[in-house]
């Protein structure tokens, strides 16, 4: 009698890539998902358009434990090419579905996996006679075996077919006979259900799915963002995807058919910001999506708009460094460039969502942040967030919002004034007024990335200079209590550990599992920099913290250790950074063995 | 550089614009550049042309990049706003600028170094994307800050003061304009202010990418004898293909134009520019036509100037874009902002 797990497993797809397999694995993963049941699904692709391998991989937990696991409880191999690989990755007592219409060498069997072949280009072949009809659901066929062996059921493929080409009735059908056929086959051919399976929950959560990129699209809309330039980087490209197709939606004119927005496709990441600081300086809500290597060509016009006080929003989605490094490989490797991004003495506000429900408010604040320290604000995310579909709780608006715009002087505000100085900060609060081009007047002046006093005029003086890098630093300094908060939870435990980002559900995973041993650890996740002072008194509190975090040189923690109070013994490293997200096993036998160590110390 | 400023203050009989502004009112810092820059006389030139086209200052940004030509912006209307950005990115701050508020009139002042070398993408993108706005190219074969290097538009066989010569073939801004898709492409003389008064008054009143190329002589580095950019080479090689005057507002023609060699051609703002003295082989309105112009010119060492080329009914990047006729940051965030409804039934199709 094989182990039951249920509504607990992890699914993985092996396809080709540019084989059209992502509408029959998505389908998969929300049926799951409608079947009440937690689950995350990831794309593991190539940097390539096709023919070379993808996997697919849905993790189903119903104690809501969704990072990824290296586990394969069941597997649908498509791809002949990686098939050896992919038997020798099913976990022990796991299963694997494969098309049997070509026989599989006997010699990758294995005794502790069980084999269910399925013909299923065979079933194909009878099933849809037109060769171009039957190339399009090579894929969805396994949809139905997988269905019955893993008891989804049908009238959820069905429905969410239906809503899918509610526009092409005629597709959907057919999409439903593939399913059909390939489950009538394999229940009568084998017992179905498997002990691996789905038992449906009635209480599917009110949530939606969305990539972190397209909530970071969305809050640029709510934001009211209406400038962005642009350069294509995987992964993300598709932020600007989605802000296209939302803007068609929400910001054109029904009557002339034209956009409240402007999406200028750049020559470069150079131009792309470049685009962004103009705009910005005119008084639009800009912005800029890249990854590492866009961040890097960025980093000169940066400085540019921290200098010259111009705000600017921009989107990092984090992938695999340094240069190319592996496009399509998710990592955490530039918190440190992007804190200190460009020359000269530098400090950037930094964002950091853990998921596409932070990423949406987070770009909000964003904007808000870039008005009003005037000062370009970076939102770091990662592939795995930005480009995953994810299970999110349903976004909210409160629609009493008023956007930051930050002290910007109007006609009738410059009117009344003598004379406007750029630079001088009457307040206190470490921010001077600014003017928009085309207002008026006497709201002009000259903006410049050379060395300018308090005045805004040109300097080469010791002092002037000094008083106006000053401030910028005090008033960066000053955001971290606008920042969100870092997520902590603690029992006032010896250890601790800190983490940022999209390893929240890992490490997550991992604390859980440690503490059926008995192993203890409080939990703190930072979401913004500069650190807010809770970072700080955090660290106080415990003899050690365990900073986990998807980059080789540990990136936060030697930005706590710069940046903080904190010891650099106090800071232990914990790190991931092949490329995968995050996965809790591995973080879960890191941190028993680094507490050992701390133990035995 | 000079260091007596003159007082802001005009004698009442001092012409005044319909803006009630004088020229003076149009004059920037003091500037700094060395005695006898042309790019002080190019500056001069913008001061007037600016005038005569009674322009709200404060409707003016001027934008810059890094270099002696980048400087300029300081040296004129001291009530617009001003940017001085980083080096070759001035193009594209103006995109974003232009994007943001398509009504504001953006001069774009760059060098040779700044648009030719470290710029040159951005300038042919912007020159592609036809982004409306005026930028001129003060050209003048060296790099002036940095003491006298060579610049992508020195002269093959050019020589710097020591004596080095120039292997390189020249780029030439104005027939790159033509051939990224700028929609108004100029050539003038810094020493010549009666063909570029009213060059810079047409480049501003197109509705596109309006670029000139100008010539304008360093004479710290640049000026001597083997030099192609001088004062005196320019002179003695210029060859004007068309001279230009813009009329505006129904203004009636006084000049003597003679028969044949005269052309009018209305702008998008309405008013005539009026073509005179052209080449019988030239035709602006021909982009091919004009690029053989230029380098049939070339060839013969001459430099080829006047207006080189004009498609006046160009579309600029906010009609390729399809952006409203508004100016972004004039639209009120309550109607940018969809409000939660909005949200809550978009996310019905998310699952």
């Amino acid at each position: 009698m094989k182990t039951e797990r249920i509504n607990d497993f992890v699914l993985k797809i092996a396809n080709v890539n540019g084989s059209g397999s992502a509408s029959a694995n998505s389908l998969l993963y929300k049926s799951i998902h409608h079947s009440g049941i937690p689950v995350s699904a990831k794309n593991i692709f190539p940097s390539n358009i096709q023919g070379l391998p993808t996997w697919y991989e849905i993790r189903a937990s119903a104690e809501g434990h969704v990072s990824r696991s290296p586990r394969v409880d069941f597997f649908i191999a498509m791809n002949p090419r990686t098939i050896a690989e992919d038997i020798a990755s099913v976990s022990p007592g796991g299963y694997f579905l494969y098309d049997s219409t070509r026989p599989l060498n006997k010699e990758l069997m294995r005794n502790d996996v069980t084999f269910l072949p399925i013909p299923l280009a065979e079933l194909s072949v009878e099933a849809f006679p037109d060769v171009k009809v039957r190339m399009l659901m090579k894929n969805i066929t396994y949809v139905g075996a997988a269905a019955a062996f893993l008891n989804i059921e049908l009238s959820i493929l069905q429905t969410l077919l239906n809503e899918t080409y509610a526009r092409k009735p005629s597709l959907a059908e057919a999409n439903m006979k593939a399913i059909t056929m390939s489950h009538k086959y394999a229940s009568e051919n084998f017992t179905c259900p498997l002990p691996v399976r789905v038992e449906r929950n009635e209480t599917v959560s009110n949530s939606i799915i969305i990539t972190g990129n397209g909530a970071c699209a969305l809050g640029c809309i709510y934001a009211g963002a209406t400038v962005t330039g642009w350069y294509p980087i995987t992964p993300a490209t598709s932020i600007i995807n989605v802000f296209g197709q939302l803007c068609q939606r929400f910001r054109r004119d029904a009557d002339t058919g034209k956009l409240n927005a402007a999406i200028i496709q750049a020559e470069d990441e150079l131009a792309a910001v470049g685009i962004g600081i103009g705009a910005g300086w005119c008084g639009a809500r800009a912005f800029t999506p890249t990854s590492g290597p866009g961040l890097s060509l960025m980093n000169e016009l940066i400085g540019f708009a921290y200098f010259t006080e111009i705000p600017v929003v921009i989107f990092d989605v984090q992938r695999v460094g340094p240069s190319t490094g592996m496009p399509t490989r998710t990592q955490q490797c530039d918190i440190l460039p992007a804190a200190y991004a460009s020359h000269g003495d530098t400090k950037h506000i930094l964002l950091l969502p853990a998921n596409p429900e932070e990423c949406f408010y987070f770009t909000v604040q964003a904007f808000d942040m870039a008005e009003h320290f005037q000062t370009p604000v970076l939102v770091l995310t990662d592939l795995d967030i930005g480009m995953n579909e994810w299970i999110t709780p349903r976004l909210s608006w409160d629609d009493n919002y008023k956007p930051d715009r930050g002290k910007v002087l109007s006609a009738e505000e410059l009117e009344k004034i003598e004379k406007f100085y750029r630079y001088l900060d009457d307040d206190g609060d470490e921010i001077a007024a600014r003017t928009l081009p085309g207002v008026h007047p006497k709201g002009s002046y000259f903006l410049r990335g050379s060395g300018h006093n308090k005045y805004g005029q040109y300097t080469e003086k010791s002092a002037e200079y000094i008083e106006v890098v000053d401030r910028l630093r005090r008033k960066v300094q000053s955001s971290a209590k606008t920042l969100p908060p870092p997520i902590i939870e603690t029992a006032e435990n010896k250890y601790g550990v800190i983490t940022v980002g999209g390893c929240h559900l890992a490490v997550k995973e991992a604390l859980a599992e440690l503490a059926k041993d008995g192993i203890k650890l409080d939990y703190m996740r930072i979401r913004g920099f500069p650190f807010s002072p809770q970072a700080e008194e955090y660290i106080d509190a415990h003899e050690r913290c365990f900073v986990i975090e998807q980059n080789r040189d540990a990136q936060l923690r030697s930005l706590l250790i710069l940046e903080t109070r904190a010891k650099k013994s106090q800071l232990v490293p914990i790190l991931e950074y092949g490329g995968m997200p995050l996965d809790a096993q591995a973080v879960t036998a890191k941190l028993r063995g680094a507490i050992q160590k701390e133990i035995s110390q | 550089m000079s260091f007596n400023q003159k007082p802001k203050v005009a004698h009442p009989s001092v012409t005044k614009n319909k803006e009630g502004l004088t020229r003076r009112d149009y004059e920037g810092a003091l500037s700094t550049l060395c005695a006898g820059c042309g790019h002080d006389s190019v500056t001069a030139a913008i001061i007037h042309a600016i005038w005569e086209l009674s322009l709200p200052p404060h409707r003016i940004a001027k934008l810059s990049g890094i270099g002696c030509s980048s400087k300029t912006p300081t040296y004129f209307a001291s009530d617009a706003h001003g940017i001085n950005s980083v080096h070759g990115r001035m193009a594209a701050v103006a995109t974003g600028a232009s994007a943001a508020n398509r009504d504001l009139i953006l001069i774009g002042i760059s060098g040779d170094g700044d648009s030719l070398s470290i710029g040159l993408g951005q300038f042919a993108h912007t020159a592609r994307r036809n982004v409306n706005m005026l930028y001129i190219l003060e050209n003048n074969g060296v790099y002036g800050l940095t003491k006298g290097q060579f610049s992508a538009s020195a002269d093959v066989g050019s020589q710097l003061k020591k004596g080095e010569k120039n292997p390189f073939g020249p780029i030439d801004p104005a027939q790159i304009a033509i051939n990224m898709g700028a929609s108004f492409v100029a050539r003038s003389f810094s020493g010549d202010k009666a063909q570029l008064v009213p060059l810079i008054k047409a480049g501003l009143s197109h509705y596109g990418f309006a670029f000139i190329d100008v010539i304008s002589p360093c004479v710290s580095f640049n000026d001597h004898e083997s030099s192609t950019k001088s004062y005196m080479h320019t002179r003695e090689n210029i060859h004007e293909a068309a001279h230009i005057d813009l009329i505006r507002d129904a203004q009636t023609i006084t000049a003597d134009y003679q028969e044949g060699t005269t052309k009018a051609l209305t702008l998008h703002d309405g008013s005539r520019l009026i073509l005179d003295k052209i080449d019988t082989d030239f035709d602006p309105t021909d982009s091919i036509r004009s690029l053989t112009y230029i380098r049939d010119c070339a060839r013969k060492g001459q430099v080829a100037t006047g207006l080189l080329y004009i498609d006046r009914d160009s579309i600029d990047m906010h009609d390729h874009g399809r952006i409203c006729d508004t100016p972004l940051v004039e639209l009120p965030m309550e109607t940018l902002i969809p409000g939660n409804a909005a949200l809550q039934k978009f996310q019905d199709i998310l699952h």
